[in-house]
């Protein structure tokens, strides 16, 4: 019963979709505002219906109703209730409602916060915005139903993939889909702009915070998704370049370049259709990504023709979104000018540069990601492109955009950089490069050409960050939130830097077979396995072993990794043992039993991985004190708006 | 400068960085496209010789052997036409089995034994990878081993 109510939850919630889009759009042509409110009405009743949808489909999986087919594919009668909630979102339809449910938060939010904008404007945005959920909800109902019923009913279900029950993976699809789909603001901001053909510094100063917070949780998402590939996946690694990541990382990087092109827009009313274009290219990335990751396209074109509907359906989809607004911008964009000059070294010009840069890098990023699915779609051959290509195409790029940022941030708008600033900065940049090789050379006993450069350029990051508060105070001029928010996330690059380069130059991974009693060196760390003992789960049991690691004798930790088997069948699992510290992670996994009372172990020497998930952190907090500034939350008046409006010619 | 020069300045600007990326990438394309061959496309000298390539297939049940004590594994991979031998140093991973697919990287070595610096298995408990499932549907003619 209830998983029927949750389908007819739905299908009522698709109705109102369409109601939403019909009387937004229709309200705002012939400029009545009855319609309008109606299409306001649609987005309360759209959020509540799509909410019951889902709430039907959580309980399904708390009660463990097997007679629903998604319920007994991702759930199992042992699994813990935090996973049950959690396995609504662990595969393809729930995902998708999961999806759902957030776009019509958003828009709910958006309608909640908009009441100061023109009217007929604030219709388009949320018709736009309809479009999306109708091309979502009947994704679900033709091809993707959660709530289809199993007959007989399974006695059992299937259980959630066991590399799913885990913290890190239960939180990360919804905050991921916070960003991914808040991007759709933007990008509706930006279909209605297009659409009226008109652009003012309000419309920036209105997007900006929101595409912040979908900014921000899209970087908290990623960070989460890395730290669990790290402790989980049990490789230790942090960052595979796997097209999965990269689905995340894209729409990233053109939300990181739109927050930059955005403040030039709100600032200077410069970059307007670019900006737009980036609105664009972040939601319709999102989308991508969405689709890459749960409908099994990535791994091969070919499982289209498992389920041509679905496949069908997404790339009638995403032409119909990308191709749309990529024509409504061809039709419209010429009509943003944007007259105003600037020099060399003014901060437009960073702005310039980080976005070139940014955009570059995502660019040959999308190339190496959707090369393999082109080829194979031509029947080329079956190829995938190796992590290095990604380095290099992500490095190159990034050596001059982190160099730059430092000369950037204290760059003044349009007339370019005080003189002033010149002597300090050469004297971080100076101060950088020395305490880069003092670094290399007393904590790890090297320099290494590439090693000295990263880390060089860490430091120079966050010193220059810290510069800007620094000036700032010392000349009595205050500290307002936005500015606060851009050293904290400047300051997490560089941070995150330190931890990539540290990590990746000096990282120690490698396999051994050991017996009880034998012990290896790594790193100067000695590793000694100790004991091996049953464990015993919930729904699972295994085997532990103690790894009693020392240096020059002293303790350091003792490390328990697991080999978990799950009641419900399937393939073991490893679970890490990790010591966690800020100068590095020790880390250890259990292999396989080899026989004659060994085991295969892979041990690891991480230095400075923390840094790299701090440094996301602060680049999320950065966001956050940066959607807060004092001056998003000012009403935009109609004097503004006409003023700015009549400043740009 | 004049908006003409300033214009033109800029169209050269965009030209040398499409160029340079475009450069770049065909540059870091060249050593890291990987190809993916079954066993049958090996012994018919598809894949290429001392470079690596990955090799994908079932594991052959009853074939997974270990050197007792050590990290060597030894098994089999086919197509269900044709077996190629394959030999790997390390941990499998969690989803490797007998009779299930796997895509193993790595090259040739000597006598016709494909020596896999990593190996993959599939990504869940339902699935095999794709190209895995794909190539043991290809229609091709059965070759035998030289």
């Amino acid at each position: 019963m209830i998983p029927e109510l949750g389908h007819f939850a739905l299908i009522l919630a698709l109705l109102l979709s369409t109601a939403q889009a019909f009387f937004s759009f229709g309200g705002a042509a012939r400029g009545t505002e009855p319609w309008m409110a109606a299409g306001r009405t649609a987005v309360v009743g759209q959020f509540v219906f799509i909410a019951l949808a889902f709430g039907a489909l959580a309980w399904s999986f708390v009660e463990r109703d097997f007679s629903v087919l998604y319920v007994a594919s991702n759930s199992h009668s042992e699994l813990p209730l935090f996973y049950r909630i959690a396995a609504v979102w662990g595969a393809h339809e729930g995902s998708l409602l999961l999806w759902s449910l957030i776009l019509a938060g958003w828009t709910l939010a958006v309608t909640a916060a908009s009441s100061s904008l023109d009217a007929p404007f604030r219709s388009r945005v949320l018709g736009f915005l309809g479009l999306i959920s109708i091309g979502f909800q009947l994704f679900m109902l033709g091809t993707s139903n959660p709530f289809t019923r199993l007959m007989p009913a399974a006695a059992e279900g299937l259980d959630l993939n066991p590399l799913l029950q885990d913290f890190a993976l239960a939180v990360h699809p919804p905050i991921l889909y916070l960003g991914y789909v808040g991007f759709s603001v933007a990008f509706a901001f930006a279909c209605a702009t297009l659409f009226e053909g008109r652009l003012d510094a309000a419309w920036a100063r209105w997007t900006r915070p929101w595409t912040l917070v979908a900014w921000l949780f899209l970087t908290i998402g990623i960070a989460l998704g890395s730290w669990w590939a790290y402790y989980e996946l049990g490789w230790g690694g942090w960052w595979f370049w796997d097209a999965v990541e990269n689905a995340s990382f894209m729409p990233w990087l053109a939300g990181t370049a739109l927050i930059h092109s955005l403040a030039v827009t709100e600032k200077r009313g410069l970059f307007k259709s670019w900006t737009l274009l980036l609105a664009i290219s972040a939601f319709s990335l999102s989308l991508l990504g969405t689709f890459l990751v749960r409908s099994g396209v990535l791994i091969s074109v070919h499982a289209f023709a498992t389920d041509p509907e679905r496949g069908i359906f997404i790339l009638a989809f995403l032409t119909v979104v990308v191709g749309g607004s990529l024509l409504m911008y061809a039709w419209r964009a010429p009509r943003l000018k944007s007259s105003a000059g600037f020099e060399v070294t003014s901060r437009e010009s960073f702005m310039l540069f980080n976005n070139a840069l940014v955009v570059t890098a995502l660019s040959l990023i999308l190339l190496g990601t959707l090369y393999p699915l082109f080829m194979d779609a031509l029947e080329l051959g079956k190829v995938s492109v190796g992590p290095p290509y990604f380095n290099l195409v992500f490095l190159v790029p990034m050596l001059p955009l982190l160099a730059l940022l430092g000369v950037g941030m204290h760059a003044a708008w349009k007339r370019g950089l005080l003189a002033a600033m010149r002597t300090r900065l050469y004297a971080v940049a100076g101060a950088s490069v020395a305490a880069s090789a003092i670094i290399g050379a007393a904590a790890y006993g090297e320099v290494r050409p590439m090693t000295t450069i990263g880390f060089a350029l860490a430091i120079w990051v966050m010193l220059s960050s810290l510069l800007v508060p620094l000036v700032r105070l010392r000349s009595r001029q205050r500290l307002p939130a936005a500015v606060l928010g851009m050293v904290f996330a400047h300051f997490g690059v560089g941070l995150a830097t330190l931890g990539i380069t540290g990590v990746e130059s000096f990282k120690v991974e490698k396999d051994f077979a050991l017996g009880i009693g034998d012990g290896v060196t790594i790193a100067g760390y000695d590793f000694k396995y100790a004991a091996l003992r049953d464990v015993r789960g919930p729904n699972y049991n295994g085997v532990e072993a103690d790894v009693v690691v020392s240096r020059r004798g002293e303790p350091v930790a003792v490390l328990k990794p697991q080999k978990r088997h799950y009641n419900s069948g399937g393939n073991p699992l490893s679970e890490a043992g990790i010591e966690v510290g800020a100068a590095r992670d020790l880390f250890a996994a259990l292999g396989d039993d080899l026989g004659q009372g060994r085991w295969s172990f892979r041990l690891q020497y991480k230095p400075l991985i923390r840094f790299v998930w701090l440094g996301a952190i602060l680049v999320a907090l950065g966001g956050l004190f940066a959607a807060l500034d004092h001056r998003y939350r000012r009403r935009v008046t109609a004097e503004v708006r006409d003023a700015a409006a009549a400043a740009l010619p | 400068m004049t908006p003409r020069r300033k214009r033109l300045l800029a169209v050269l600007g965009i030209l040398v960085g499409v160029g340079a990326a475009a450069a770049l990438a065909t540059l870091a394309f060249e050593d890291n496209l990987l190809y993916f061959y079954n066993p049958s496309q090996v012994l018919a000298g598809d894949a290429p010789q001392g470079r690596t390539f990955r090799i994908g297939g079932m594991v052959t049940d009853g074939s997974l052997e270990r050197t007792e004590g050590t990290l060597e594994v030894r098994f089999v991979v086919t197509d269900y036409r044709n077996s190629i031998p394959v030999r790997y140093e390390g941990l499998l991973p969690d989803l490797f089995r007998e009779g299930q697919g796997m895509i193993a990287h790595g090259r040739m070595g000597t006598g016709g034994e494909f020596v896999a610096d990593e190996v993959l298995a599939k990504h869940d408990e339902n699935y095999m990878p794709p190209e895995v499932a794909e190539s043991l549907h290809d229609p091709q003619p059965a070759r035998v081993a030289e």
